[in-house]
C-alpha cells in the first residue's frame, strides 16, 4: 500500500532524509529506529504532509497515488494517521468537537453522512473504555493542560477512532510510565488487523515488547541502514545504536 | 479645520433651537448648559491628546448630523427579523433616539422595578435623578459625553429595589433606521441597582439600512451595597456608522459587577467602560470582544479606578482583525492612595487575521497605593499554524480548521455571558461576522 523511492527532505536548507526505500504491505507492522537525530520523525511528518519540511526527491506512492502531491487533510481522508511526537493544544475547542468534525470530514469525503453528537459519543464511549480515557476529557479542550501521559493515549483515543488504514506513531511511547505504556499499546494492538498498516517510530526498543513489529528497519544519516525483523530490535537494545553507525561511517570511506 | 469649527457651531445652534423642547427641572437645564459650554470649549478631540492617539475623530466632527424627528414607523418590522432584537425579556426599545412604547414590553418584569424611558422619568419628577443623573459620567473633560449630556432628552431608566433578584435580563435596545440626512443620537440611561439586589441590564445598538449615522451614547450604572450587575453592551451598527458609547459604572460596598463590551459593527467605534471601585471589598469584571474587519476601526478604552481599599478587578478583552481593520485597546488601572490590597488584574489578547490589519494595545497603570496586586498582559498573534496542520491532519479542510481556531479564540469571551438565549444569538452574530457558515454547537 505504501511505496518510498529514494525520498530526500531538507528543513531550513539542511538535508534530513538522505534516500529512504521503504515499503509496506497491509497487514504489516513496521518499527522504525535509530538514534536522535537520524531523521525518524521528520518522515513521519512528512509522511503526514508537514509543509516545513521540504521534499527535495524521490517519490511516495500510497494507494497507487501520489502522495506527496496530496494535502495534509486529504492524506487524512484517505486513510492516514500519524500520532504527533508533540501533540498540540487548542483552547477553545473541545476534543469531542475536534474529533467529531474529523471524523465527519472523513466520512463527507467517503460519502457518509454526518454523525450527530449523540451517534459520535456512542462511538467514542467505545474506545474510551479500551484507552481508559475519562468522560471527563471529551469536554477539555483538545491537548490543554493535558499530562503527556494523557497527550500521548488521547493521540492513540483519536486514532482508534479515525480507525486509519495507514498508522504512524511518532515517538509515542517517550516519557511514558510502563502502566501509559501498556495501554497505549493495548490500543494500537486492539487496532491490528489485515486491513491495516502500521508504522511504529521510537528510540526505544521497550515499545516494541508490547507492540511487536514484523519488521524493523533502522535509521541513520538519513537513511535506512540495516532492515531485519523483530530480533533486530533485541540487538539493538544489547549493542546500542554505535555498531550499526560505526559500520556504516567504515562503509561509507571504503 | 474651518469645516470642524463649523460643525461644531452646529451642535450649539442645534443646541439653542432645542433646549426649551427638552423636559427636565432646572437642575438639569443647567447641567445641560454646562455641559454645552464644555463641548463649545472643548471641541472635538484630536490624535494629538493620549486617549485619543489611535483613533481619529475627524470624519465624525466633518459631518452635519442632525437630531432626528421622530421614530420611524416603518422600523417595527425590520426589528422583528433582527435575530440580535428578539430577546425572550422586558424589552424598552428606542427608534432614532426616541422611545417606542409599542415596540416595548414590560411584560413579565419583577414586581417593584422601575423600567421607563428618561423622558418619562422626568416628566414625572422622579426624586433620584436629581442624585444620580450626569453625575457618574463626569463630561468636563470629555467631548462626547458632554455632548450626550448637552442633549439628555430620552433614553433609559431602570431603578431595582433592594434585594430584588432578576430571574430575566432588562433589554435596553436602540435601534436607528437611516433615511438619507445624516443623524445622531445621544441616548442617555441610567440604571440604579439597589442594595443586595440582583440583575442583567443588556444594552444594544442596531444598524439598519446603510447610511451613516452616529450614536452617542452615555450609561450610568450605580450598583449598591453588596448588588451584584451584569452589564452588557453591544453594538452591530450599520456599515458606514459611527459609534461612541460610554459606560459608567460606580460600586458601592461589597458591590460586584460584570460588564461585557462586544464591538461588532460601525465604520469607527469608541467604547469606553469606566468603572469606580467606591466602596471597600467591591469588585468588578470587564469582558470585551470586538470583531472587525474591511476598514472598521474600534477603540476600546477602559479606566477601572480603584478607589477604596480591598477592592478587585479582572479585565479580559479579545480582539479579531482582518482585512484592513484597526484596533485599539487602552487598559487603565487607577490605585488611589489608601486604597491597599487593591487587586488588578488585566489582559488584551488579538488575533490578527490579515497582513494588513492592525492593533494597538496598551496598559496605563497609575499607583499611588504601596500594598497592591497588578498585573497586565497583552498579546497580538496569528492562527497558530501548528494547531492548523494538527487538525487538518486528522481530516479537517485547512479553512474550516481556520474558522475554527479563530471562533475558538473568540468564543472564550461569549462563553462568559450566562443569559444563554443571548449567548447564542451572539455566538450567531459572531459566526456570520466570521463568514463562517451555520454554528458549531458544542464547540
Amino acid at each position: 500500500m505504501l511505496k518510498i523511492k529514494n525520498l530526500q527532505a531538507q528543513v531550513g536548507g539542511k538535508e534530513i532524509l538522505r534516500g529512504i526505500d521503504l515499503e509496506v504491505n497491509l497487514g504489516e507492522v513496521h518499527a522504525i529506529m535509530g538514534p536522535n537525530g537520524s531523521g525518524k520523525s521528520t518522515l513521519a511528518q512528512v509522511l503526514a504532509g508537514r509543509d516545513v519540511y521540504a521534499v527535495t526527491g524521490g517519490e511516495v506512492i500510497y494507494d497507487g497515488k501520489d502522495l506527496l502531491a496530496m494535502s495534509p487533510e486529504d492524506r487524512a481522508r484517505a486513510g492516514i494517521f500519524m500520532a504527533f511526537q508533540y501533540p498540540v493544544e487548542i483552547p477553545g475547542v473541545s476534543n469531542m468537537y475536534f474529533l467529531r468534525s474529523a471524523l465527519n470530514a472523513i466520512r463527507k469525503s467517503r460519502g457518509l453522512e454526518d454523525l450527530d453528537a449523540i451517534d459520535f459519543l456512542a462511538v467514542a464511549r467505545e474506545k474510551m473504555k479500551l484507552l481508559e480515557v475519562e468522560e471527563g476529557l471529551m469536554v477539555r479542550p483538545v491537548n490543554e493542560g493535558f499530562s503527556g501521559g494523557e497527550k500521548k493515549r488521547n493521540e492513540i483515543f483519536q486514532m482508534s477512532i479515525l480507525e486509519p488504514r495507514l498508522a504512524i506513531l511518532d515517538e509515542t511511547d517517550s516519557g511514558l510510565d510502563i502502566d501509559a505504556l501498556k495501554i497505549v499499546a493495548n490500543g494500537v494492538n486492539a487496532l491490528r488487523s489485515p486491513e491495516r498498516a502500521i508504522i511504529v517510530v521510537t528510540h526505544y526498543q521497550r515499545l516494541l515488547n508490547y507492540i511487536v513489529p514484523d519488521f524493523v528497519h533502522v535509521l541513520s544519516g538519513g537513511r535506512i541502514v540495516k532492515s531485519g525483523g523483530k530480533e533486530l530490535a533485541l540487538e539493538l537494545e544489547g549493542k546500542g545504536y554505535g555498531w550499526l553507525e560505526d559500520a556504516v561511517a567504515a562503509e561509507q570511506t571504503a | 479645520m474651518t469645516a470642524v469649527k463649523e460643525q461644531q457651531d452646529v451642535y450649539l445652534s442645534t443646541f439653542q433651537a432645542r433646549e426649551k423642547t427638552f423636559s427636565g427641572a432646572s437642575w438639569l437645564s443647567q447641567i445641560r448648559r454646562a455641559a454645552i459650554e464644555r463641548f463649545a470649549e472643548l471641541g472635538f478631540p484630536t490624535t494629538r491628546q493620549e486617549a485619543w492617539r489611535f483613533t481619529n475623530v475627524a470624519p465624525i466632527a466633518k459631518v452635519p448630523f442632525e437630531l432626528p424627528e421622530a421614530a420611524d414607523d416603518g422600523a417595527a418590522v425590520a426589528i422583528g427579523t433582527m435575530p440580535m432584537a428578539d430577546l425572550e425579556c422586558g424589552r424598552l426599545v428606542f427608534v432614532n433616539g426616541h422611545f417606542s412604547g409599542e415596540l416595548s414590553s414590560l411584560n413579565g418584569l419583577a414586581k417593584g422595578i422601575k423600567v421607563c424611558s428618561l423622558a418619562e422619568a422626568l416628566a414625572a419628577g422622579t426624586p433620584s435623578l436629581e442624585q444620580h443623573l450626569a453625575r457618574h459620567a463626569p463630561y468636563e473633560d470629555h467631548a462626547f459625553v458632554a455632548l450626550n449630556t448637552a442633549f439628555i432628552y430620552d433614553g433609559a431608566y431602570v431603578e431595582i429595589p433592594k434585594g430584588l433578584v432578576l430571574e430575566k435580563p432588562v433589554y435596553l435596545l436602540f435601534v436607528t433606521t437611516t433615511n438619507g440626512r445624516p443623524t445622531v443620537t445621544h441616548p442617555r440611561n441610567l440604571v440604579i441597582a439597589g442594595a443586595e439586589s440582583q440583575a442583567t441590564i443588556i444594552e444594544g445598538h442596531l444598524g439598519l439600512g446603510e447610511g451613516t449615522y452616529l450614536t452617542n451614547a452615555v450609561s450610568e450604572v450605580v450598583v449598591g451595597e453588596n448588588a451584584v450587575t451584569h452589564y452588557c453592551r453591544l453594538q452591530q451598527e450599520s456599515e458606514q456608522a459611527y459609534h461612541f458609547g460610554a459606560l459608567h459604572v460606580r460600586l458601592a460596598r461589597d458591590a460586584n459587577a460584570t460588564t461585557y463590551s462586544l464591538g461588532l459593527g460601525a465604520a469607527l467605534a469608541r467604547q469606553e467602560v469606566a468603572v469606580v471601585l467606591d466602596g471597600t471589598g467591591s469588585e468588578c469584571q470587564l469582558n470585551g470582544l470586538y470583531v472587525v474587519s474591511g476598514r472598521q476601526h474600534v477603540d476600546n478604552y477602559t479606566t477601572l479606578d480603584h478607589a477604596r481599599p480591598h477592592t478587585a478587578s479582572r479585565e479580559f478583552y479579545k480582539g479579531v482583525l482582518d482585512g484592513k481593520s484597526s484596533g485599539v485597546f487602552h487598559g487603565r488601572i487607577i490605585v488611589r492612595a489608601g486604597a491597599q490590597k487593591t487587586d488588578a488584574k488585566q489582559s488584551n489578547k488579538n488575533l490578527l487575521l490579515s497582513d494588513d490589519a492592525t492593533i494597538n494595545t496598551k496598559p496605563q497603570l497609575e499607583i499611588h497605593a504601596d500594598d497592591v496586586k497588578c498585573t497586565h498582559g497583552a498579546t497580538i498573534g496569528q492562527i497558530d499554524p501548528e494547531a492548523v496542520f494538527y487538525m487538518r491532519s486528522r481530516g479537517v479542510g485547512q479553512d474550516e480548521a481556520r474558522q475554527i481556531l479563530t471562533y475558538a479564540f473568540a468564543n472564550e469571551i461569549i462563553g462568559r455571558i450566562k443569559y444563554e438565549p443571548l449567548a447564542s444569538r451572539l455566538e450567531d452574530a459572531l459566526f456570520a461576522q466570521l463568514g463562517v457558515g451555520p454554528r458549531r454547537e458544542g464547540l
